[in-house]
């Protein structure tokens, strides 16, 4: 196997300088690096390190502004998908874009059919389709519908339709996350046959030793910034995962309250399985903040979904104060005590269309009534009296919350369960999409609430979250709990516990 | 701690996009009244309510399942079975039992038009279309294809929704009063209506709150059968007798009343105070056509130009709200 170590011939892509900035937060800058025809690049980093968003510049869902994207040494402006495949480049996300009520051949010309004024002619597609099956080995049933195909085979349609339009570089943004192994290992056979046959292909993954298995060289990206590019035959898991997390700690300004050892467990769950997680057990104690670190995808949330009864669970057990709970469901949860803060507050969390005080009033309503009747006198000095303690700004009666900051909507989520502070509160995501001010709020608030009593379990994307904010961390992959580690725990060895 | 965060000034502005509804009322008020001499008189007026009674109970119904999120296309065909119902129980056990058990029939077929769609999951336009559909057959089976009338001996009070009982106004027009204050409390003050409005504006929201939404979808079409039996009763009234097509269509002018006044069909987001202006808004159209002697043909454009209207107002300003989130 030839494996490039510098470019010898002229590179297809080049990226020279490339960024890409939100309401001036930089999320992309100054990433240069080139690719040789047939070359297999492996893009890695943390979660939001900003791997996606060069795949989708690369793919034209979005467009870089800074520097300069070159094919065959032309600068090119990609501003939508057309671009971006006109110059011979697919993106395979994973989310396929496949219409999955119809067959495998209408798929692969998906908007290009043969046809004789209008008419399909579909002898003259099946002939091109047998072709270009047989180049890269596929076998596929033509006249197969997608949606009954395994995401496997669907992933070589993808591909195929690809290939149909005449790609030279394929993007893909991790293929393998819901693969079984054979399937990973048919794939990466079939991404190395394209390779051989001069097919570019950018590969995001989480999996570092597939990725080490199949990638001629790796660029490592870090909060938005280019680390390294090198060959990937230089490398080992470890020494990514050094890349990838680096030595910089932002600390935060506090630390949990330390943790008395007659603390009594609150909540207890044991062997929790369902279709996303397997055996998961744990643990809470008063005052306690458990972290779950892990992956996208790794069970986090639908652990504290579960713990919750918002999803069913097949198997295991919850206890609350040492009392089993038969057949949990969200009411049953929610009046022993529990609270959740969902991930997505647009579509889990708050009714946008609302006003803040009424989403702050929703989960207490049954206990300020006089047969059914809301009373209001009551219902605004709950409302008023959560709204100082988490700090909303903003009008908080007059106009809908959908229209207030991401940080004030988000404040908003945590007010509605505090009315009565729960004895167990799941978090997800506390701080998605929140200014750095309203964050350090929302952390205050956690640790406030943890020091009062209430046991916390806290999920966070951003690993230093988790790590500032828990007492002790579970580390999930592949819906089980793999590791546990107290705090303060090494970030390296979560991070290969998450990884490896 | 954050206790003493000084709330910025409240100011409350009156938000004109909340009241352009009761404007355009006026202004058409105003036109009739300036441009006839017969607009404003009593008898007009009380007459104008009275044509309002029916489609205005099924409105009124529909607005609670529109703001919960869901669609009820059977209620004309409720209206039609428990006016049935209604009036061969009225031959059975008098007047007053009569009515009461015909209210019931219809909570009773809106329970089952709402346990239905929240069990098999199907869209609930689709769902009750279907249903509505089943709803006419059983009207017809019940009936043989007849009509149905009460006693004669009855005729006189069964007549009460029709007639004038109150200065003139008529018993409908108390009825769909009376109903339109009650649920727009309903709605408004209560827990339940509370549940209704986070249930249609984010199901799963509320569901993650604690909020049992199919026990609230349920509620809300057993409400809907009940304000279309009442509706049912009003016309079977009218007529001293009920038969297997009457409302016909009506589920639809009820839907076109809602969305005028301005309740969204996206869920969430409406009150019942402004079905009954939707209402009125369509009914003083229809009174204006007759009065200026206009080509009534044309009713029906202006009506659904109305709807047009209302619907982009609608969707423009929640694409607006939408975007002006920071």
């Amino acid at each position: 196997m030839g494996k490039p170590t510098t470019l010898t011939s002229t590179p297809v892509l080049a990226l020279d300088g490339v960024g890409k900035s939100y309401n001036g937060i930089s999320v992309l800058r100054g990433i240069s690096f080139e690719i040789a025809p047939g070359e297999i690049h492996g893009l890695l980093g943390e979660n939001g390190a900003g791997k996606s968003t060069l795949l989708k510049i690369l793919g034209g869902a979005i467009t870089a502004d800074a520097g300069a994207v070159l094919f065959d040494g032309v600068p090119t402006r990609l501003s939508s998908p057309r671009d971006s495949i006109a110059h011979g480049v697919s993106l395979i996300s994973q989310e396929l874009a496949l219409v999955p009520q119809r067959t495998v051949l209408e798929n692969v010309f998906l908007g290009g059919w043969a046809n004789a004024a209008g008419f399909a002619t579909p002898a003259a597609d099946r002939r091109r389709f047998d072709e270009l099956c047989g180049e890269v080995g596929f076998d596929l049933d033509p006249h197969a519908l997608v949606a009954s195909l395994p995401l496997g085979k669907a992933q070589q349609v993808e591909i195929l339709k690809a290939l149909a339009r005449g790609s030279r570089v394929l993007c893909l943004d991790e293929p393998t996350a819901a693969l079984a192994e054979a399937e990973t290992e048919q794939l990466l056979e079939v991404l190395r046959t394209l390779a051989a046959r001069g097919t570019t292909i950018v590969i995001v993954s989480h999996f570092l030793e597939e990725v080490l298995g199949i990638a001629d060289r790796i660029t490592v990206l870090r909060d938005g910034a280019q680390i390294a590019t090198e060959d990937a035959s230089a490398h080992t898991s470890d020494s990514l995962v050094r890349l990838m997390v680096g030595r910089e700690v932002t600390a935060l300004s506090r630390t949990p309250a330390p943790l008395a050892d007659s603390a009594p467990v609150v909540l207890k769950a044991e062997g929790l399985t369902n279709d996303r997680i397997l055996d998961v057990s744990l643990e809470v104690r008063r005052g306690e903040i458990l972290g779950l670190a892990g992956l996208v995808g790794s069970g986090r949330s639908e652990t504290l979904r579960a713990l919750f009864g918002a999803d069913r669970i097949t198997a295991g057990r919850v206890s609350v104060s040492g009392v089993p709970v038969r057949r949990a469901t969200i009411r049953r949860m929610i009046d022993r005590g529990l609270a959740l803060v969902p991930e997505s507050r647009k579509d889990e969390g708050l009714v946008l269309r609302r006003t803040t005080a009424e989403n702050i009033a929703l989960p207490s309503l049954g206990g300020r009534q006089i047969g059914g009747i809301v009373r209001q006198g009551a219902e605004a000095s709950a409302v008023d009296r959560v709204v100082a303690m988490v700090d909303v700004r903003g009008s908080v009666r007059h106009v809908p919350v959908g229209a207030l900051s991401g940080g004030n909507q988000q404040k908003a989520l945590f007010g509605k369960w505090l009315v009565t502070p729960p004895e167990v509160f799941l978090i997800d995501e506390p701080t998605r999409g929140v200014d750095i001010g309203a964050k350090v709020n929302i952390h205050n608030l956690i640790l406030d609430l943890a020091a009062a009593g209430t046991a916390v379990i806290v999920v966070s994307s951003e690993l230093e979250e988790v790590m500032a904010l828990s007492h002790r961390i579970l580390v999930l992959r592949a819906g089980r709990v793999v590791a546990e580690f107290p705090s303060p725990a090494d970030r390296e060895d979560i991070m290969s516990a998450a990884f490896l | 701690m954050t206790t003493d965060t000084a709330t910025p000034p409240r100011r409350r502005r009156v938000d004109f996009k909340d009241f352009g509804i009761l404007g355009g009322l006026l202004a058409i008020v105003v036109y009739l009244s300036l441009s006839t001499t017969t607009f404003l008189t009593s008898q007009n007026i009380v007459n104008l309510l009275d044509q309002a009674v029916v489609i205005g109970l099924l409105a009124v119904g529909a607005t609670l399942c529109i703001v919960s999120g869901v669609f009820d296309l059977s209620s004309s065909a409720t209206l039609a079975v428990s006016a049935i119902a209604g009036v061969f129980l009225t031959t059975q056990f008098g007047v007053v039992v009569g009515f009461i058990l015909a209210l019931a029939v219809g909570a009773i077929l809106g329970t089952i038009t709402g346990t239905m769609i929240v069990i098999t999951r199907v869209n609930s336009f689709i769902g009750s279309l279907a249903i509505s559909i089943i709803y006419r057959g059983v009207a017809i089976v019940l009936t043989g294809g007849a009509i149905l009338s009460v006693t004669s001996d009855q005729l006189e009070a069964f007549r009460v929704w029709a007639l004038p009982v109150l200065d003139g106004v008529s018993g409908g027009t108390i009825l769909f009063a009376v109903t339109a204050v009650v649920l727009g409390l309903v709605l408004w003050g209560t827990t339940f209506g509370r549940r209704v409005y986070a249930v249609g504006g984010n199901a799963e929201a509320a569901r993650l709150s604690g909020v049992r939404t199919p026990l609230i979808h349920i509620s809300v079409f057993a409400i809907n059968g009940v304000c279309a039996a009442a509706a049912g009763m009003v016309l079977a009234s009218r007529a001293g007798s009920a038969q297997p097509s009457m409302g016909i269509g009506m589920e639809l002018t009820a839907i076109a009343a809602v969305v005028i006044g301005g309740t969204s069909i996206l869920g969430g987001a409406g009150a019942v105070w402004r079905t009954v202006v939707g209402v009125i808004i369509l009914t003083v159209i229809g009174n204006g056509f007759n009065l200026l002697r206009w080509d009534t043909t044309y009713q029906q454009v202006v009506t659904g130009v109305l709807i047009l209207v209302a619907v982009a107002a609608d969707s423009w300003l929640s694409r607006r709200s939408r975007r002006s989130r920071g």
